[in-house]
């Protein structure tokens, strides 16, 4: 690592550890510091702790497995975003840009439609997601074009519309009574329903993904240059692209499929990061994963924490957004052209 | 002797509005007037509200549902009637009726039963002034289900029919009132409303959902602030650690005995978590019916099991006698009460 990252490392970091300790001490069920460091403690040293053991199930059952999560989706997120935004060569691109999250939308409100169980409906997100962005880069490369990123974009865009059909289409048929507020609260995302079950099918996917484009941060770099460039360079662009997107998508749908649709994070998130360590993929995906995990922490904390009934993350992270996005485009043409 | 004019006029009346000879003029509960044909023979439903109300009253004039009905929800009800087609609904968002179909239907008169906001009562008028029909709008609030009955019973010139389950339901609703009156606030349970599959979705005050909840006088724990149905976290259950759980799911009611995290919750310790009967309709929210009229008893005794020694069994009975014109045998009596599909 380079001396000049290290400050932006440093940033990152303690923002993840200040949430994780914000989140863990804050929530709606009162539990007293001393308590959390008597829980923590014994669980170290294997004797049971001293406290009710409601205040123990709380923090190992409930809060926890929410910590965890909520940092996982934020750096799922994130380095997703990261990904795409060096893939495609431009800073307005978010994970969703080729369907992963239409897809599971649409899988997720198809779970609800038929009342399926959670467990099958976050598998039906998860595998849609990974199905629309496999039918757009299917159609992506069957057209002949001078500029495949481009089409790549633009079917995304056209099949995440399609999708968006979709979703209204079910939403119209389901039960207005029943159906209809799951599918609204899914689609605005949300962790209050997170328990331990829900971490490995998350983390698995996520860490899978994370490590394939770290693996590939050198090439990563090569494939921000236009094509010609870094064909010259010797790097094969086509297959690489497959290889990226698809770790991605995984690292994307995953998340989407355990919090529901969470706009935003995959867009700010590497622009944050990108003004703390520079735009070198092998510092940029690491502090992404850092950045994003605490961002979607302090979120996360402010939506369960804010009032007695839980606010959708994703209004929440669109607060936050939209007036950093308008910033990002006032200052665009003087950061990327 | 008829002079030319009324000749025309009357000729032209005809023409204009085949068939359909005003005979009385009743006021809906949103205060406007509607001019009911002498012979009301086919009503469209403009919701399930509207056709679960209906239908308890005179089905014979129901033209259709809203959605299809399921093989074994039309085991409870009159099977000829419960096979009359889908209609879909023509209310609000979910309007899903196109307005040419519901002229096909040749309806004398369009029945919509739920809230009146400035919303619904403008689309009624719209929707009458388009097709010529009229449109009556009902106020579907469980509080006004006796004013609701006596208003179609002017409708649907069934007045006389109407009052026996008008009588019904203000009895009902008088018993249980009268019964809980004098129960001091504090022995009064904290109830926490659960849907979804986690029990994590929960209704707010005043919203549709915990209507006959609120109406038993209980603390509903999620009453702190206004609103319709919304997501907690368990955190937050723990917290308002409420004494009963009334839920429709099924999934959750089975699961919740088992979870080491909701037995930490009173309610579930104390084996106080109740899943609520669903065919044919449901008995606590929805459709927002006169279907939760037997809801009211079957939350009673859960809640105050002291106070309410009547024998469940024989209330169903004879509340789907009444209401649905088909008496359950006690095998379908264990079916409903268990709570199944």
């Amino acid at each position: 690592m380079s001396r000049s990252a290290a400050p932006g490392f440093a940033v990152a970091l303690t923002v993840l550890v200040i949430g994780v300790l914000i989140a863990f001490t804050v929530g709606r069920y009162p539990i007293a510091l001393s308590d959390l460091f008597s829980v923590i403690l014994g669980k170290l040293s294997g004797r049971p702790p001293d406290v009710p053991p409601i205040v123990e199930n709380v923090i190992w059952q409930v809060r926890g497995p929410r910590v965890i999560a909520a940092a996982l989706v934020g750096a799922a997120l994130a380095v997703a975003g990261t990904a795409f935004q060096g893939l495609f060569r431009n800073p307005l691109v978010s994970p969703d840009i080729l369907g992963a999250s239409s897809g599971a939308a649409l899988g997720a409100v198809l779970g609800i439609f038929f009342s399926l169980g959670v467990l099958a409906i976050q598998s039906l997100a998860f595998v849609g997601g990974l199905l629309a962005v496999a039918a757009v880069y299917l159609i992506g490369s069957a057209v002949r074009s001078r500029d495949p990123v481009l089409v790549l974009v633009l079917t995304g865009v056209v099949i995440g519309a399609l999708l968006g059909a979709g979703v209204g289409l079910v939403k119209y048929l389901a039960d207005p009574y029943n159906q209809l507020p799951a599918m609204t609260f899914w689609l605005l995302g949300s962790l209050a329903a997170t328990t331990l079950s829900d971490l490995l099918p998350l983390f698995g996917p996520v860490a899978a993904g994370t490590l394939v484009l770290i693996a590939l941060r050198w090439r990563m770099n090569v494939m921000s240059l236009p094509d010609e460039e870094a064909r010259a360079l010797g790097v094969p662009t086509g297959p690489l692209r497959v290889v990226i997107v698809a770790a991605a998508t995984l690292v994307t749908s995953a998340s989407v499929a355990t919090a529901g649709i969470i706009g935003w994070v995959g867009l700010v998130v590497p622009h944050m990061a990108r003004s703390l360590v520079g735009p070198d993929f092998a510092r940029l995906i690491p502090a992404a994963a850092l950045l994003g995990g605490g961002f979607l922490l302090v979120i996360d904390t402010v939506a369960r924490t804010g009032a007695a009934i839980e606010i959708p993350l994703g209004i929440l992270t669109a607060v936050v957004g939209t007036p950093f996005f308008i910033w990002l485009l006032t200052s665009v043409s003087r950061t990327w052209s | 002797m008829l002079n030319r004019r009324t000749l025309l006029g009357s000729l032209g009346a005809v023409l204009l509005l085949p068939g359909r000879a005003r005979a009385a003029t009743v006021v809906d509960s949103a205060g406007r007037s509607i001019s009911v044909p002498a012979r009301v023979e086919r009503v469209f439903p403009a919701g399930p509200p509207a056709a679960i109300l209906l239908y308890t009253l005179a089905p014979d004039l129901l033209i259709g549902w809203p959605r299809p009905n399921r093989e074994e929800e039309c085991e409870y009800m009159l099977p000829d009637i419960c096979a009359r087609p889908e209609v879909g609904r023509i209310t609000g968002r979910g309007n899903t009726a196109n307005l040419e179909v519901v002229l096909a239907f040749k309806p004398d008169l369009i029945l919509d039963v739920g809230a009146i906001a400035p919303t619904f009562v403008s689309l009624a008028s719209r929707v009458q002034e388009q097709t010529g029909i009229p449109y009556a709008l009902l106020d579907g609030r469980f509080d006004a289900i006796v004013p609701t009955y006596r208003t179609l019973g002017a409708l649907a010139h069934r007045s006389a029919a109407v009052e026996s389950l008008a009588q019904y339901a203000e009895d009902t609703m008088t018993t249980i009132k009268g019964r809980i009156a004098g129960i001091p606030a504090e022995q009064r349970p904290k109830v926490y409303y659960a849907r979804g599959p986690r029990g994590l979705e929960t209704g707010l005050a005043g919203s549709i959902n915990v209507e006959i909840i609120e109406f038993m006088g209980v603390r509903n724990v999620a009453s702190q602030r206004p609103g319709g149905l919304a997501l907690v976290s368990i955190e937050q259950v723990l917290l308002w650690n409420p004494d009963v759980i009334i839920t429709i799911d099924r999934d959750f009611a089975a699961g919740v005995r088992h979870d080491p995290l909701w037995n930490a919750v009173n309610a579930v310790r104390d084996g106080r978590v109740h899943l609520s009967p669903k065919v044919p309709f449901g008995w606590v929210d929805f459709p927002p019916s006169v279907n939760r009229l037997i809801g009211l008893w079957w939350l009673a005794k859960i809640i105050y099991p002291e106070l309410f020694p009547e024998d469940l069994r024989a209330l169903t009975r004879d509340f789907y006698t009444r209401f649905y014109h088909r008496t359950p045998t006690d095998v379908q009596i264990e079916h409903v009460l268990a709570g199944r599909d």
